[in-house]
């Protein structure tokens, strides 16, 4: 009866507010926008500067995918690549073919690699692999692969930062003094809390859901019941750790120092980036983000069709995480009230 | 039985003494007025009452029961001294959810939003935001919603700040009215003459109780003729 009075308020409060449900619905989609355009836009095509090389041999060397230009000699070619004219430098002295890359950019580099040595293979007659692939596809594009992490990752960072920021002002502007003033407990408070924006976290994680894998066509060949669920889990995490962090905050500014030391790292642990590469004590670390379960559940999910069985753990951990917040929730409330 | 029974309460934030060693306590229907400066430890005094803070030593007993518990707030009626309302929502959203924290509901909780919101003389700025509110009409609200479940000890913290002559005069009309009736009312408040009106006033100062009397009766014990001047003779003179 209270926690269900406490979470029509909050729904009353967010209906009112136009522009934190801006902030919790259209901010994703936009970023998730921009996102799908930078990564999934064309294949860069590199510029590469063929120097030393015999009109005959141009032409069985067979180079597709990049921009070739002619220079009589080596010198010329390097005064382009310098000049910033170039991405790379292709000459072949005495039948001995070396490539000279520009090299600051190091994605640019690897695009001239890949055309020069699909040109080098097809020259040399080698045995051709047929290619095929267990998971995704060879269209999968790198938006692909970690859209499933950054639905995850916006749905908890927005949920975050306004549980933190909605709980703090009750507490500043006295209206929470004034609800423990009456009977309620304060595991109600906390359940009110959960329940009034659980109701739009979900709507969120479905829009987000919706919005990524049918308007941006991400790869998506799991279950969206699952990908609902994991999301809410994700957001549930949020909502607990931003109320329950806001108790140690005294203004909106000191919330927002929180990203930094919560929200970034787990970015950082979420699977964006291989963590095989880090010291192992440091791989160790992720243990203890919500980010990472929740990231690992959606990739699994979206982009190796797993099923309950296969990300039950991520589940359960997710469940645990909030679990504990929201039980840390109820003790850090007694710092407000007595009982 | 006394309805409020404070025993040796004494309150300390870190080294401050707060309040220090209160011994105070109100019979059934009694209007008791806390005077002070701020700062004095009213409020501090208020939350022990209410149980919403704990004291660090002595007792507080509400109605008989020891506190702090938490069903004992059902019986209690808070107005506190900042306006604690949800300024995105209409009035009438705000009475409907403090009413439901109170467990009204229904009818019931229709006709004690209205009964309430006419005693502050608001029934006509029911469905608008509070945010449009000036700040007489916060300080009428709230004390609307501390009155909406009947409690049995109303406990006011300064209630009639930013309020109106006329309708001062109308809300002490209906605190009278209430405290003929049995309910017991608790009040802070820094105004000497507000003060005049309650049937007891208690003088705090730096955490002490210095005298808690009629009015009549501190202006005889101090030889004065206004509770201020009795305020400055019984309340420690002039600081040290």
């Amino acid at each position: 009866m209270r926690t269900r009075a406490l979470a029509i308020r909050i729904i009353r409060q967010f209906v009112r507010d136009k522009r934190t449900l801006a902030l919790l619905f259209l901010a994703p989609l936009l970023v998730l926008t921009l996102m799908h355009f930078v990564f999934n836009g064309q294949h860069v095509k590199p510029h590469i500067g063929m120097a030393g090389i015999p009109p005959k041999m141009y032409d069985s060397l067979k180079i597709e995918g990049a921009d070739l230009t002619s220079y009589p000699g080596i010198p010329e070619a390097e005064q382009a690549l310098k000049d910033g004219n170039l991405d790379a430098v292709f000459s072949i002295v005495n039948g001995q073919p070396s490539i000279l890359l520009e090299g600051s950019d190091p994605s640019v580099s690897q695009a001239v690699m890949l055309v020069l040595q699909k040109s080098l293979q097809a020259n040399m007659k080698s045995i051709q692999p047929n290619i095929s692939y267990l998971h995704g596809s060879s269209d999968l594009s790198s938006f692909d692969s970690f859209g499933p992490v950054l639905i995850g990752f916006f749905s908890f960072f927005f949920v975050f930062l306004l549980a933190g920021v909605a709980f703090l002002r009750e507490r500043t502007t006295g209206t929470l003094e004034r609800l423990l003033a009456t009977p309620i407990r304060r595991s109600e408070v906390v359940g009110g809390y959960l329940l009034g924006f659980g109701v739009f976290t979900l709507l969120q994680a479905s829009l987000i859901a919706w919005y990524s894998i049918s308007v941006l066509g991400m790869y998506m060949v799991g279950a969206v019941g699952l990908v609902l669920l994991v999301n809410l889990l994700l957001t549930l995490t949020a909502l607990t750790l931003g109320t329950l962090l806001s108790s140690y905050a005294s203004s909106e500014f000191q919330i927002i120092q929180f990203i930094p030391i919560v929200i970034v790292p787990q970015v950082f642990f979420s699977g964006l980036f291989n963590l095989n590469a880090m010291q192992p004590w440091l791989q160790k670390l992720s243990t203890i983000m919500p980010l990472y379960y929740g990231a690992d559940a959606m990739r699994g999910i979206m982009i190796r069709g797993e099923t309950f069985s296969d990300i039950q753990l991520d589940i359960y951990v997710l469940l645990g995480f909030s679990i504990v917040f929201a039980l840390l929730n109820v003790l850090a409330l007694k710092k407000q009230r007595a009982i | 039985m006394h309805v409020v029974d404070v025993r040796g309460v004494t309150r300390r934030f870190g080294t401050r003494t707060v309040l220090d060693g209160i011994t105070l306590s109100v019979d059934r229907g009694e209007i008791l007025g806390l005077l002070g400066p701020s700062g004095s430890g009213k409020t501090t005094l208020i939350k022990l009452m209410t149980g919403i803070d704990k004291a660090d030593e002595g007792t507080v007993h509400m109605l008989g029961e020891q506190m702090p518990k938490l069903s004992m707030l059902q019986r209690f009626g808070y107005m506190a001294q900042s306006d604690a309302l949800y300024q995105e929502l209409t009035a009438r959203q705000n009475l409907l959810f403090f009413a439901s924290l109170y467990g009204l509901s229904g009818g019931r909780r229709q006709q004690r939003i209205e009964a309430v919101m006419s005693v502050v003389n608001l029934l006509d700025d029911l469905n608008k935001p509070v945010a449009a509110y000036s700040g007489g009409m916060k300080r009428r609200l709230s004390l609307a919603i501390s009155l909406l479940h009947e409690p049995e000890i109303l406990i006011l913290d300064e209630p009639t700040v930013g309020i109106d002559p006329v309708l001062r005069q109308s809300i002490w009309k209906e605190l009278n009215s209430l405290s003929d009736r049995g309910t017991t009312i608790i009040m802070t408040t820094h105004v000497m003459d507000e003060a005049e009106k309650c049937d007891r006033i208690g003088f705090i100062r730096d955490g002490k109780l210095t005298a808690v009397d009629s009015p009549e009766g501190l202006k005889s014990r101090s030889g004065t003729d206004s509770i201020e001047q009795a305020f400055i003779v019984l309340g420690g003179g002039v600081r040290s």
